[in-house]
């Protein structure tokens, strides 16, 4: 209101001092009651460094344009000038909430180009570790969107059962966040009686855990109302505009690659795809607290099931031996030193394999030359196909819609902007 | 259902499909650039193989002096749970690709990207910015001749 008054040399001045340096907003009649506002890159409910400009009348959201790229990295340059084994600490750093299945998914990529056969012991702990980290990040993710639309509480009780299971990763390989677990034709270390002990007794209570904060939300008349009937996009358009994930699930298309197009020991184990069909940001809360269900339904079974045996691929040619061997025998010392120095020099080939993650379809595409480091690698990132779709779910929208449907749409900035 | 892709594909003229392949069980077609749209339409529209959506899109710098770039789709057949790859190339002095935002929509950010990291315009795209790096920056990364340390003060710093 103070700027109205000001003599326009001075009124100007200001604009020139308010305008971003990287981006122009032209307006053509200030007084018009259409209003350009800009949220994030700093903004707590943006997830990270999303940045969206919105046009508004009033309150409504008139047009919303997304804006990437603060967090790019350049991760597929640095894959094609690391080896494949170098690449796997970086797969922790895309989506950050679930590194271990974005672990398995790269070196799922790698095996098939190479055609290696992963021991099924690997195989059901790396169905285990998938699973446990969709829950982590489910958590995450209903945490947040409650804390969004103003439930802080949900946030603190999700929060202490996802450290449960970082507890778990702790054991397992060390670390919390940055897991680098998986090995191209196994894993780093073996699953242990102290991480299944760890497991049960996590599963043992989570399912009340899960339904004490199910009850904190599910009758919250100012969640529900916040989150009902906001962020709508039709079944079409879901499909069309290649969402996958939850966001998908919630409008009603049971795609589930799991299931779909089965990889690891999947179709050994039994699990329902949820669907639900009315595709707003509550629906994708639904699915994924029913989700996590199924993951836990799914860890049951596979600690049932976990064979004994070895936990790495007999490979000499692409496969890490065990670190005791390449201390004490030559063979394995020369391949050690040949797989860490030339690389696994997989065939010339191209392939591409997705899994499902807890965003949606994360995908490697490798272009192999024959050589140690892959000639092209692209990751096809669930959270920037998700957020592909903003501009449509905001438009017509109130703006305070804005935080319950990005938190409903769960992007994480690290795997989408890479 | 691969052989029944490449031979859908061969029906919409003579010299549209320029080689198929198979690695890992996975078909790769690769098609005339001119042709790629009305492909993707005949690929979705058909009832039989139904591939309704558009999961990846992007592009690999073969650096080479002929057809130095090609362009990668990945399709998905919700009806038949089936991937399939195609592919078209295009040069190095006016790397232009026709769009394929109007089949699939989800073409769009891909697209943009591809823009992006290698400088392939797609003729027809709605909105052909760039997706992550600023509008002001000259050069495609994802190039082989891009350098990996970058290209020093190619990127003006922040004001203060």
């Amino acid at each position: 209101m103070a700027a109205r008054s000001l003599d326009e040399p001075r009124r100007s001045q200001i604009l020139a001092a308010l305008e971003d340096q990287d981006t122009t907003v032209i307006v053509d009649d200030p007084l018009d009651n259409t209003m350009v506002l800009n949220m994030g890159p700093q903004h707590p409910a943006t997830h990270g460094v999303l940045r969206l400009l919105i046009k508004l009348d009033g309150e409504t959201v008139v047009a919303a344009v997304p804006e990437l790229g603060y967090l790019h990295r350049g991760y597929e340059k640095i894959a094609e000038n690391s080896s494949y084994h170098e690449f796997i600490p970086h797969t922790d750093r895309l989506d950050y909430l679930s590194p271990l299945s974005n672990n398995v998914a790269y070196v799922l990529a790698v095996e098939k180009l190479l055609g290696v056969e992963v021991p099924r012991r690997a195989q059901y702990i790396r169905v285990l570790i998938c699973e446990m980290a969709r829950i982590a990040s489910h958590l995450v993710a209903t945490g947040s969107m409650g804390m969004d639309v103003g439930a802080l509480t949900v946030l603190l009780w999700t929060f202490r059962e996802r450290e449960k299971l970082l507890d778990i990763f702790d054991v397992l390989c060390g670390a919390r966040f940055t897991t680098s677990y998986t090995r191209i034709g196994g894993l780093q270390q073996d699953w242990t009686a102290q991480t299944t002990a760890m497991l049960w007794q996590f599963l043992g209570e989570f399912d009340k855990n899960l339904d004490e904060v199910q009850s904190l939300l599910q009758t919250n008349r100012i969640f529900i109302d916040r989150c009902e009937n906001v962020g709508y996009l039709s079944r079409e358009n879901a499909i069309a505009w290649g969402l996958t994930g939850p966001p998908l699930k919630a409008a009603g298309v049971p795609r589930d690659l799991r299931r779909d197009v089965p990889y690891l020991v999947y179709h050994e184990l039994d699990f329902d795809v949820i669907t639900f069909t009315e595709s707003d940001a509550l629906a994708r809360f639904y699915v994924r607290l029913a989700e996590m269900r199924e993951s836990a339904k799914i860890l049951k079974q596979a600690l049932d099931k976990l064979p004994e045996g070895p936990y790495n691929a007999f490979a000499a040619k692409h496969v890490l031996p065990p670190k005791e061997r390449t201390y004490t025998r030559m063979e394995e010392l020369i391949h050690d030193f040949m797989l860490i120095n030339l690389g696994i020099n997989p065939p010339v080939g191209e392939v591409y394999q997705g899994v499902e993650s807890s965003k949606g379809e994360l995908g490697f595409y490798i272009v192999s030359d024959g050589t140690g480091q892959p000639w092209r690698m692209k990751i096809r990132s669930p959270s920037t196909c998700n957020l592909s779709v903003l501009p449509l779910m905001l438009k017509g929208g109130m703006l305070s819609d804005i935080v319950a449907v990005i938190g409903s749409m769960d992007p994480v900035m690290g795997e989408a902007d890479k | 259902m691969n052989e029944r892709i490449v031979e859908k594909l061969s029906s919409l003229g003579q010299d549209v499909v320029e080689s198929s392949q198979e690695f890992r069980g996975d078909l790769t077609v690769a098609l005339k650039t001119e042709t790629i749209v009305s492909a993707c339409m005949l690929l979705r529209d058909d009832p039989e193989l139904a591939f309704d959506m558009l999961i990846d899109l992007t592009a690999v710098d073969r650096y080479r002096p002929e057809a130095r770039f090609e362009v990668v789709y990945h399709l998905y057949s919700l009806k038949n749970r089936h991937y399939l790859s195609l592919k078209v190339h295009t040069n190095e002095d006016h790397p232009e690709v026709p769009s394929v935002t109007g089949v699939w929509p989800a073409a769009n950010w891909h697209e943009r990207e591809t823009f992006d990291m290698f400088g392939i315009k797609f003729t027809g795209h709605p909105d052909m910015r760039r997706l992550y790096m600023p509008e002001e920056f000259e050069y495609y990364p994802l190039r082989k001749d891009f350098p990996l340390m970058g290209v020093p003060d190619s990127l003006p710093l922040p004001r203060r």
